[in-house]
């Protein structure tokens, strides 16, 4: 039997880090080698049994014990479920006490007071955890799993078991976390005395609540505004992305690629940009309103500013994550179904309406959750056109920059915003409920795909290409900008700006990257290349395991993977700095904070895109691999991930492009050493200087559509062994 | 089974990032900058070169920066904070952010900036400081035969109906410093009355207190009201923006420095801290195309720079309108008797 050899494997990897890395984080960083020779003389550089013994930290004693008890379990010849049991309670103990003493004590000694009064006072100081630590905590983690599968949970299944650890481990760490830190203090008041009656205090004030705008006289509060435009983005992101999901799949249209690639534009396009197109085309000064004044006279209005702007802004932003999640779906109705319905008679449009639409149910109700989500934590439209019309996003971003400083507030209206987000989520599972919505099997051939009626047809063609012809003018005219010398006032021809960005010198030492944007064009390009995969990878896991398997708070770690989304970026900056800016993990300020930013940031939307195409897929081709003896990892490797390629590419493209363009979320992690390109930008627009802004973001959509193409390109597509679909379209 | 392993390798990799920690602290300065991002990489770039010291700098807004600051009180990443108008530097002051420092530069400063630090037991110190004021769009002026306006009562004139934009006071200190002039120079009462019926004239409070003057810039808006040095860099960027300051007496901010408590770098922070205060270091604002007014004396004012002579200053006082209950409750009254009304 080879179950011992896993749990002797990570004993002995926790043991090795605990004695040949240094325990704590190092200053120099791990790559500079100084801490080789101090393993154990260094108060500095000195591993987990050096601090132990030669330094005194006698609270690191039960952890390293852990391990090597670890070891001997390992070793003995005993019972799987006797050496299950012994594993998980000798690493559980190693786990809660690492925990303990890496919160209890700090830079100062013991964190709490209670702390003080009960134990004395410390002398020794904490600083954050380094490598062996951290091997040593995964290791400890690793070790729990294994006794769980050992003693029969997950389907005694250690692959499932490690990666339920991995998932919920990293979402507590990087996402509940910082979150409930952050939200602690709507409780707090301003020198963090508790005081829960604040709360209340906070959240029914007559600002966030008020209904006069429906009355007539005056406005209604920001609650009230955040969820009449999230309810309309919804709803229109979702009824965009079907239509263009419905052209794209099953119409002769004839310009398909162009009206795909049309629609991942908006998602590419860093924040401000859409913004500031349509004041440009909209706006006072744009060119419609320049234009009807001229012709007939009709005074300029103001009409972009407020809940119209955003709502368009956003409908042209957040379509295309609606369609992305949608094209899958719509892809993947098996058209058996619809042959049957055809057979017995049925017309396409009740085929359509009674079948199709009907399959699609997951697809839609998680493409309105996402559309839903997106704009209540949507920070740049409602700032740049918003005006008046003030949503909780922007209250909560002024709240903790703006004159008020509150955070307390920030985190009350923070509170309300999760709540929101809380809701829409169970509406959404109340909505797709239990029911079995599987067309993709191992059945041989399942027919052609029926074209769509005349009515759907035309109805989906006169709601997505005007929406599309709008996207092309925006695009024309923020191309345009970054080659005029002054956007909207000197129309002048010019490369400047992209010379001011981009300029290349040619020395005696080689090349010089003399523009101004090339180090936070560089930095950018890493960081989000190192995170997409992690994010793809992690939201895909993490799908998968909500779909197809049963364990203990599934639904908590479904609700805890869309939190991070449903926090407005500021929150998560601001949360991210209080909660990593201190040991046990300390890591503002390196490049690893924005990465994981990044990554737990932008993973729900891998989750859902992938929850929605693996619930199409029947278990029994699961159930097929694991009768020919394959195991868990071998099923989803060889069975589900070929089939879950768009998802795939869904969620590498999203993981990339948001974290090129995300703003509000890292405006607090990036320093001068690790500049993004978006703050970058940001900075120029604040400026003033459009020109090299709108340059720079045409540089980043170049970008961006390379990458996204050579992800489809290794990726490559789904194939389901159905026909070519011939679809003639309607009449045609 | 050994593809456990595969699941936590993820975990690894991140790992691994963790430990490219920046290099360590000597001769090092980590600067957090609120202004133009020219002018601090020009600040940045030339302290570099007179001390020899490695500057490190991050450019944010002021709030931006002070909620930081706050973040990281229990361990300070910053050392100096370089700029940004001067109500959050008070803020940090009276919540005990930034660190007492007396520069022996303070002799040659303008009165209002030696002000700015005893009004903050010492603790920050001005550095600049720019007038409020009208920004307007003279083609827009032109097209509705208006006359530009010169006095805050121009301001209530029928021709401006809709036509006015300001920042909203709850998330601007632009918007605070214009409340709080208007209650120094009317008295409270009558100053409230004159929001009240300047609000017919408001088309929006605008979020953020620089977006007003961007928007007479591009012609949304066709009065403003904003520092006028912001007009000054609008209208060198070629658009049709004239600013003028109200002839009854108008408030200004106090662009401001301070270090902060407890930084890594102390010395190396109080030496860029007397640097900054030179009038060769000043200099490089105009360099930048910034046009406040800098605190030391000797400083050449470039000529494009509104004139403080040419304008007629209250006597504002930042200690009294500086504090946070003060501000709480000027702007919770604005936001009940003014912000709460009906949008004309």
């Amino acid at each position: 039997m080879r179950m011992p050899r896993v749990p002797l494997a990570w004993s002995a990897a926790g043991l090795l880090a605990a004695v040949a890395l240094p325990w704590y984080a190092l200053q120099e960083g791990l790559d500079s080698g100084v801490w080789l020779t101090g393993l154990w003389a260094s108060e500095d550089y000195a591993s987990g049994l050096g601090q132990l013994i030669a330094h005194g930290r006698w609270w690191l004693a039960p952890v390293l014990l852990a391990l090597a008890a670890s070891l001997v379990v390992s070793l003995l010849p005993l019972e799987r479920e006797r050496r299950g049991s012994l594993l998980l309670l000798a690493s559980g103990i190693g786990l809660v006490l690492f925990v303990a003493q890496a919160l209890g004590i700090g830079l100062r000694g013991w964190t709490a007071d209670w702390l003080n009064v009960l134990l004395g006072e410390l002398e020794a100081r904490q600083v954050g955890i380094g490598a062996g630590g951290a091997l040593v905590f995964i290791a400890l983690l690793s070790l729990l799993s294994i006794g769980l599968a050992l003693r029969g949970s997950f389907g005694g299944d250690a692959f499932v078991a490690g990666a339920v650890t991995t998932v919920g481990a990293s979402i507590v760490l990087f996402t509940a976390w910082p979150i409930l830190r952050i939200l602690l203090q709507a409780f707090q008041d301003g020198d963090g005395a508790f005081m829960p009656a604040l709360v209340i205090d906070r959240l029914a004030a007559e600002k966030i609540w008020s209904l006069r705008c429906l009355t007539g006289g005056g406005r209604c509060g920001v609650a009230w505004n955040t969820l009449f435009l999230a309810l309309g983005c919804g709803a229109g992101t979702t009824a965009l992305g079907l239509a263009f999901a419905l052209i794209v799949t099953r119409t002769s249209f004839a310009y398909k690629k162009t009206l795909r690639v049309l629609t991942v534009l908006p998602i590419i396009t860093p924040p401000f940009v859409i913004g500031l197109a349509l004041i440009l085309v909209f706006g006072r000064s744009g060119l419609v309103n320049q234009f009807l004044e001229w012709s007939m006279g009709v005074p300029s209005t103001r009409w972009i500013y407020g809940f119209q702007g955003v709502f368009l802004a956003q409908l042209l932003a957040f379509t295309p994550v609606a369609f992305l999640v949608l094209i899958g779906v719509v892809e993947g109705v098996s058209p058996t179904l619809e042959e049957a319905s055809q057979t017995l008679r049925a017309d396409r449009w009740a085929t359509f309406s009674t079948v199709s639409l009907p399959l699609m149910r997951p697809g839609l109700a998680n493409a309105f959750l996402v559309g839903f989500i997106e704009s209540i934590a949507d920070f740049g439209n409602p700032i740049v056109l918003g005006g008046d019309y003030g949503v909780l996003s922007t209250e909560i971003y002024f709240a903790v920059v703006g004159a008020q400083l509150d955070y307390g507030r920030a985190a009350a209206l923070a509170l309300l915003l999760l709540v929101f987000a809380l809701g829409a989520f169970f509406l959404q599972r109340h909505v797709v409920g239990t029911r079995s919505y599987a067309t993709i099997s191992g059945k041989g051939d399942s027919g052609l795909p029926t074209p769509l009626p005349d009515r759907a047809r035309r109805a989906a063609q006169w709601i997505a290409l005007p929406w599309a012809g709008i996207t092309l003018l925006l695009y024309g005219f923020a191309f345009v900008g970054g080659l005029v010398k002054v956007w909207g006032r000197d129309y002048t021809p010019t490369l400047d700006h992209y010379a001011k960005a981009f300029a290349i010198e040619r020395s005696a030492d080689g090349l010089i990257w003399s523009g101004a944007a090339w180090n936070s064009f560089w930095t950018t390009v890493k960081l989000a290349a190192i995170a997409a995969p992690l994010t793809a990878a992690l939201g895909l896991l993490a799908a998968w395991l909500l779909v197809r398997q049963r364990f203990a708070g599934r639904a908590t770690l479904e609700f805890a993977t869309m939190l991070s989304f449903a926090v407005p970026g500021t929150v998560i900056g601001v949360a991210y700095v209080f909660a990593f800016n201190v040991p046990p993990i300390e890591i503002t300020g390196t490049a690893m904070i924005i990465v994981l930013c990044f990554i737990f940031r932008n993973m729900p939307v891998g989750v859902r895109a992938g929850m929605a195409a693996m619930s199409q897929i029947d278990r029994s081709l699961d159930e097929a691999s694991l009768t020919l003896r394959g195991r868990a990892p071998q099923t989803l490797i060889y069975v589900v991930l070929p089939l879950l390629r768009p998802a795939i590419v869904g969620a590498l493209v999203y993981g990339f492009v948001r974290a090129v363009t995300t703003v509000s979320a890292v405006v607090f992690l990036v320093t001068a050493e690790y500049e993004l390109a978006t703050t970058y930008i940001i900075l120029r627009v604040i400026n003033g200087d459009y020109g090299l802004a709108i340059a720079y973001s045409c540089a980043l959509i170049v970008l961006m559509l390379a990458v996204i193409l050579l992800i489809q390109f290794l990726v490559g597509e789904r194939r389901l062994g159905r026909r070519a679909p011939q679809i003639q379209g309607g009449r045609a | 089974m050994r593809t456990a392993t595969a699941g936590i390798a993820s975990f690894l990799a991140l790992g691994a990032l963790a430990f490219a920690t920046p290099a360590s602290a000597q001769g090092v300065l980590n600067v957090y900058c609120s202004v133009q991002v020219e002018w601090c990489t020009l600040i940045a770039n030339e302290f570099q070169k007179a001390s020899g010291i490695k500057v490190s700098m991050t450019q944010k807004g002021s709030g931006e920066t002070i909620a930081q600051l706050k973040a990281e009180a229990q361990n300070p990443k910053g050392d100096v904070w370089f700029g940004g108008t001067g109500d959050p530097h008070l803020q940090a002051a009276e919540e005990g952010l930034t660190e007492v420092y007396k520069s022996p530069k303070m002799g040659e400063l303008h009165p209002w900036a030696v002000k700015q630090n005893t009004d903050s037991g010492g603790k920050t110190v001005g550095i600049y400081a720019g007038a409020l004021g009208f920004g307007f769009n003279t083609e827009l002026l032109a097209k509705k035969n208006a006359k530009a306006p010169a006095c805050w009562a121009d301001l209530l004139k029928p021709e401006f109906k809709g036509e006015i934009q300001m920042a909203n006071p709850n998330s601007s200190g632009t918007a605070y410093v214009a409340i709080a002039t208007l209650v120094q120079l009317m008295g409270e009462e009558k100053a409230f009355e004159y929001l009240k019926k300047m609000h017919a004239n408001i088309n929006a409070y605008t979020r953020s207190g620089t977006a007003p003057m961007k928007a007479v810039a591009r012609g949304e808006t066709m009065v403003s009201i904003s520092f006028v040095h912001d007009g000054v860099t609008e209208a060198l960027a070629g658009f049709p923006v004239k600013t003028a300051t109200p002839c009854e007496g108008t408030g200004y901010e106090i662009g401001s420095m301070s270090i902060v408590k407890g930084a890594r770098n102390m010395a190396n922070a109080k030496k860029f801290y007397d640097w900054a205060l030179t009038p060769e270091a000043q200099n490089l604002e105009a360099q930048a195309k910034q046009f406040q007014v800098p605190s030391n004396k000797a400083t050449p004012l470039p000529p494009e720079a509104p004139k403080f002579a040419d304008m007629k200053l209250i006597d504002y006082d930042q200690a009294k309108y500086g504090k946070s209950a003060e501000r709480k409750r000027l702007i919770a009254r604005w936001d009940n008797e003014v912000g709460a009304l009906p949008k004309p």
